[in-house]
């Protein structure tokens, strides 16, 4: 049987109970003798803590513990950086629960634990926290004057300078014939989930065993970092992973809570379980996006792009956490994106602010340097007098010069290529697809009241970080077999997609894989998890190792019961067959486990060319989109339907950060939007007419599925499109975007500064 | 605390009596005390829509209900929507549609769209967005979820009489 389930829209395993109402997720957990977690969290950015009094909470009915800082032995641990973990950072960790000082609004700073979530609250009001208010640094531009200074000890506002390069960018642009220098920006949002964050720890203190539920993206980094800072081996953590409603970067990092809550539940002998609430998540959940630019292109006068050079400036609030210096490396390294631009020096410097951390939110950096770039390479066209779409096409890095180096950063050191691909084929389908040749007499025109506009641009997409990751395959007594996998789901649909592979490596029915496993630690020696779009491809990949392994396994085990060598065995879907035709069945060869293994270094490319059509109306501001549509060569394809599904799923978040969703704050350092009513996202009637197209032109070289990574397609050019068709909208006014989102409000004045500006 | 009052409904066709206190929200009533935790808490204050049951036949938000104002009411969740052997049409249409992807906020999806086609089983694609704007999906962009609504239409339209 030659299968072909890997191509295939296969319908999902999971939805059988999401559809039922049947999923578990972590506030789904209820054991007996629970306590329920809540969290006084700072209300002020910036402070010196003086004293914290909590016996008026003590003393409310139903209160059983309130957790400060002092109560933690030795102090408060930090929390370690995951991802770029260099020295420098060190000093910027966050601790767990604030001891000494309160630098953001939303900071931990007691823990009440209580029968029931109501008086906890209750009691949170009764905690009396004495803070000496400094002045905050809410912004770069104030972090960086340096007399506001988030860490006094460090004498510095500035993490770290992260610096791209190749060629010699200065030259270039000494000897260029033409430059554009511009300053943008984009705003603050973030991955927001639409399940808030959730902890739940079980203590047994007869065993000394840790059990910590909600577990996601990266359980067994988690579960390290858990047991060293409360002195426990990994043996004795389990991280279970629930059912995961939505991750986006931004959940399952280590969190203040993923120390806190196994603290809690060792400390009071209890099983301790905290869910945020949407005002806590929208405070404590990391951050995103927010940077800005000055940045300059040096070009031919015929249109060849010869430089990119300038510096980024990344709010990054309070703290460095785990994976917080991502995109700021990112917007070094990807400025110049799909683009063969040989001189580049681009510097990015991480800014501490007195708001809340930030991390990675799907397509880190490149969502931003999309907005950055294409703004620019829009503006170029336009001084030059070329044709933007020819402009593009130009200067894309052609097929012929695969694998195509990226700029070096330092430090690090880190080199990376793109893999592989024909970036015009993918940008030519994209303006056919659009209609862009009959659109483009719309660009600029006024038609029943609305200005229209149009855009095109290009985006690459990282994925399949290394190092590792790990599957185990394991025979069941009736011949089923069942996928144990070190990947993490977070919504994206891994246990179908995990199946197909199985299924075709296996040459066995797919109702064979009798359920695919993933996430918690207990599956698989050691984990990776989900994240940088890693999880299929990674675990895709150790997968069909495992199943090579299993083959061998069934083959020593089989010569023995034949009586032959094991190269004498021929494996054919369940059947395993031996000399002059004696046959068994998987069924046979019952409790048989293999695990396989995928290492890697190197980095699978998605990419792909976005084109838009919008209107706007000048008077109000508001902008519609008329039309979308996404073209994606991802490589391999394993389930074009769900692979779809990410494409536009992702838009739409793009187009929430391009047009609505924004974190405001205060000259104090205030969060303006604690609620849903205020950080807007979008619904169902915000955008129609979404279309994705991905293909499977280009197989991945570096890894055997072939595969990319392939989650943030549509949301990476989202923000670049949108401000490029609504400037070519508004041209008669003059409009240029220059920063993100594109409120109405924004937009309308942009507008009216264009009216004054012609008067 | 104030003293917990008794409270009588039908929940899926069952008469349920539970002491709640008067501040229990009905969506934390039907989760923690009741066990029917297909139903979500994504805001706790009436925009997600996440936590969206049906009361009396219309679609109501759980969070913004208190467990106490339920008395006498017949309240039906996605566990009173759903069956163990086969998918609804209206759930299978979600699946085929790839209108689901982490699944928290598909029960409350699932339930305002019953309600909505249960009225207007010839309600548009408008009218679809119209009433679904009122749920925030964070991963699907939507455009599955309102073809999967469409789909279902077909099984919520009363047979034509025979002549």
């Amino acid at each position: 049987m030659r299968n072909a389930f890997v191509g295939s829209a296969v319908e999902r395993r999971e939805d059988l109970r999401f559809v039922r109402g049947r999923g578990q997720y972590v506030d789904d957990l209820r054991p007996d003798s629970l306590l329920h977690a809540v969290i006084l969290r700072g209300s002020v950015s910036h402070g010196r803590i003086r004293s914290i009094d909590t016996s008026a909470a003590m003393r409310i009915e139903g209160v059983q513990a309130v957790i400060t800082a002092r109560d933690i032995p030795g102090g408060p641990p930090r929390i370690a950086m995951r991802l770029q973990p260099l020295g420098e950072f060190k000093p910027f960790e966050q601790s767990v629960i604030a001891d000494t000082k309160v630098r953001y609004v939303g900071e931990p700073i007691a823990v009440v634990l209580a029968t029931s979530v109501a008086i906890g609250e209750d009691a949170l009001e009764r905690i009396v926290v004495d803070i000496d208010l400094l002045p905050p640094a809410g912004d770069c531009e104030t972090s960086a004057k340096g007399d506001r200074l988030l860490f006094e000890e460090l004498g510095t506002n500035c993490a770290i300078t992260f610096t791209a390069a190749c060629g010699d960018a200065d030259a270039a642009f000494d000897a260029a014939p033409y430059v554009r220098r511009e300053k943008f920006r984009t705003g603050r949002h973030y991955g927001l989930t639409i399940e808030p964050r959730g902890v739940m720890a079980q203590w047994d203190a007869a065993t000394g065993r840790l059990t910590v539920s909600g577990a996601a993206k990266v359980p067994f980094f988690n579960r390290r970092m858990l047991a060293a800072q409360l002195g426990l081996p990994e043996t004795a953590i389990e991280m279970v992973e629930n059912d995961v409603g939505g991750g986006f970067g931004a959940r399952g990092e280590f969190y203040p809570e993923d120390f806190l809550i196994p603290f809690a539940a060792r400390h009071v002998g209890r099983p301790v379980k905290w869910i945020e609430d949407r005002r806590e998540n929208l405070m404590a959940m990391n951050h995103a996006r927010q940077a800005e630019v000055d940045v300059e292109i040096a070009c031919t006068r015929d249109g060849t792009i010869l430089a990119l050079r300038g510096h980024a400036d990344v709010d990054m609030g309070a703290y460095m956490r785990t994976n917080g210096a991502v995109a700021a490396r990112n917007i070094a390294q990807f400025m110049s994106g799909p683009y063969r631009i040989p001189n580049i020096k681009l510097r990015s410097s991480l800014w501490m602010t007195n708001k809340t951390p930030v991390g990675t939110y799907r397509a880190p950096g490149r969502f931003e340097t999309d907005f950055f770039r294409e703004r620019l390479l829009d503006l170029a066209a336009k001084d030059l007098g070329i044709d933007r779409v020819e402009f593009r096409r130009r200067n894309l890095v052609p097929a012929s010069a695969m694998p195509y180096p990226m700029p070096t950063i330092t430090p690090f050191e880190s080199k990376d290529e793109l893999d592989s691909g024909d970036y015009r084929i993918t940008f030519d389908r994209c303006l056919e697809e659009f209609g862009w040749a009959a659109k483009a007499k719309l660009q600029g025109q006024l038609i029943d009241g609305r200005y229209h506009g149009l855009a095109v641009g290009c985006f690459i997409e990282g994925g399949a970080a290394g190092p590792k990751e790990t599957a185990r395959l394991e025979i069941n007594p009736d011949g089923s077999v069942a996928v144990f996998i070190g990947s993490s789901a977070v919504g994206q649909g891994v246990e179908t997609v995990f199946a197909q592979i199985a299924a075709d490596a296996l040459e066995i029915p797919i109702d064979r894989i009798s359920g695919v496993h993933h996430g918690s630690t207990t599956y698989v020696s050691d984990g990776y998890g989900a994240y940088h779009s890693r999880s299929v491809v990674m675990g895709g990949s150790a997968l069909l190792d495992a199943t090579k392994n299993l083959h061998d396994l069934m083959r020593a085990a089989a010569s023995k019961r034949f009586g032959c060598v094991p190269s004498e065995i021929s494996i054919r879907e369940d059947r395993i067959i031996g000399p002059d035709g004696v046959c068994a069945t998987l069924a046979d060869f019952a409790g048989l486990t293999a695990e396989g293994i995928f290492l890697n270094k190197k980095h699978t490319f998605t990419y792909g060319t976005h084109a838009a059509h919008v209107t706007v109306d000048a008077k109000i501001g508001q902008v519609e989109i008329v039309d979308y549509i996404a073209v994606v060569d991802c490589g391999r394809i394993i389930n074009p339907m769900t692979v779809r599904g990410q494409v536009i799923g992702s838009l739409v978040q793009g187009l929430g950060g391009a047009l609505l969703e924004d974190l405001r704050y205060d000259e104090e350092g205030q969060l303006l939007t604690g609620s849903l009513a205020d950080y807007l996202l979008p619904t169902a009637r915000d955008f129609l007419n979404l279309r994705a197209i991905v293909t499977d032109m280009f197989p991945s070289p570096i890894n055997p599925l072939g595969a990319k990574g392939a989650g943030e397609g549509g949301i990476i050019a989202a923000g670049g499109i949108v401000a490029n068709a609504v400037a070519n909208a508004l041209r008669a006014f003059g409009v240029e975007p220059r920063e993100l989102p594109l409120t109405p409000q924004r937009v309308w004045e942009m507008v009216e500064a264009g009216r004054s500006n012609r008067r | 605390m104030a003293t917990a009052m008794p409270v009588s409904f039908e929940v899926n066709g069952k008469q349920v009596t539970v002491e709640v206190e008067p501040r229990m929200t009905l969506v934390d009533c039907l989760r923690y005390q009741l066990r029917l935790t297909g139903t979500h808490v994504g805001c706790e204050h009436g925009v997600c829509g996440a936590c969206t049951i049906l009361v009396d036949g219309e679609a109501v938000r759980a969070c913004l209900m208190l467990a106490v104002q339920a008395e006498g009411c017949k309240v039906i969740t996605i566990e009173g929507l759903s069956n163990d052997e086969a998918l609804t049409p209206l759930q299978a249409s979600f699946r085929r549609h790839h209108a689901v992807q982490c699944g928290f906020c598909t029960p409350g999806m699932i339930t305002t769209a019953h309600a909505l086609l249960s009225e207007e089983p010839d309600c548009d694609a408008d009218r679809v967005r119209e009433v679904l704007s009122g749920n925030i999906c964070r991963c699907t962009g939507y455009i599955s979820i309102v073809e999967a609504v469409l789909d279902a239409r077909s099984a919520y339209r009363k047979p034509e009489t025979l002549p």
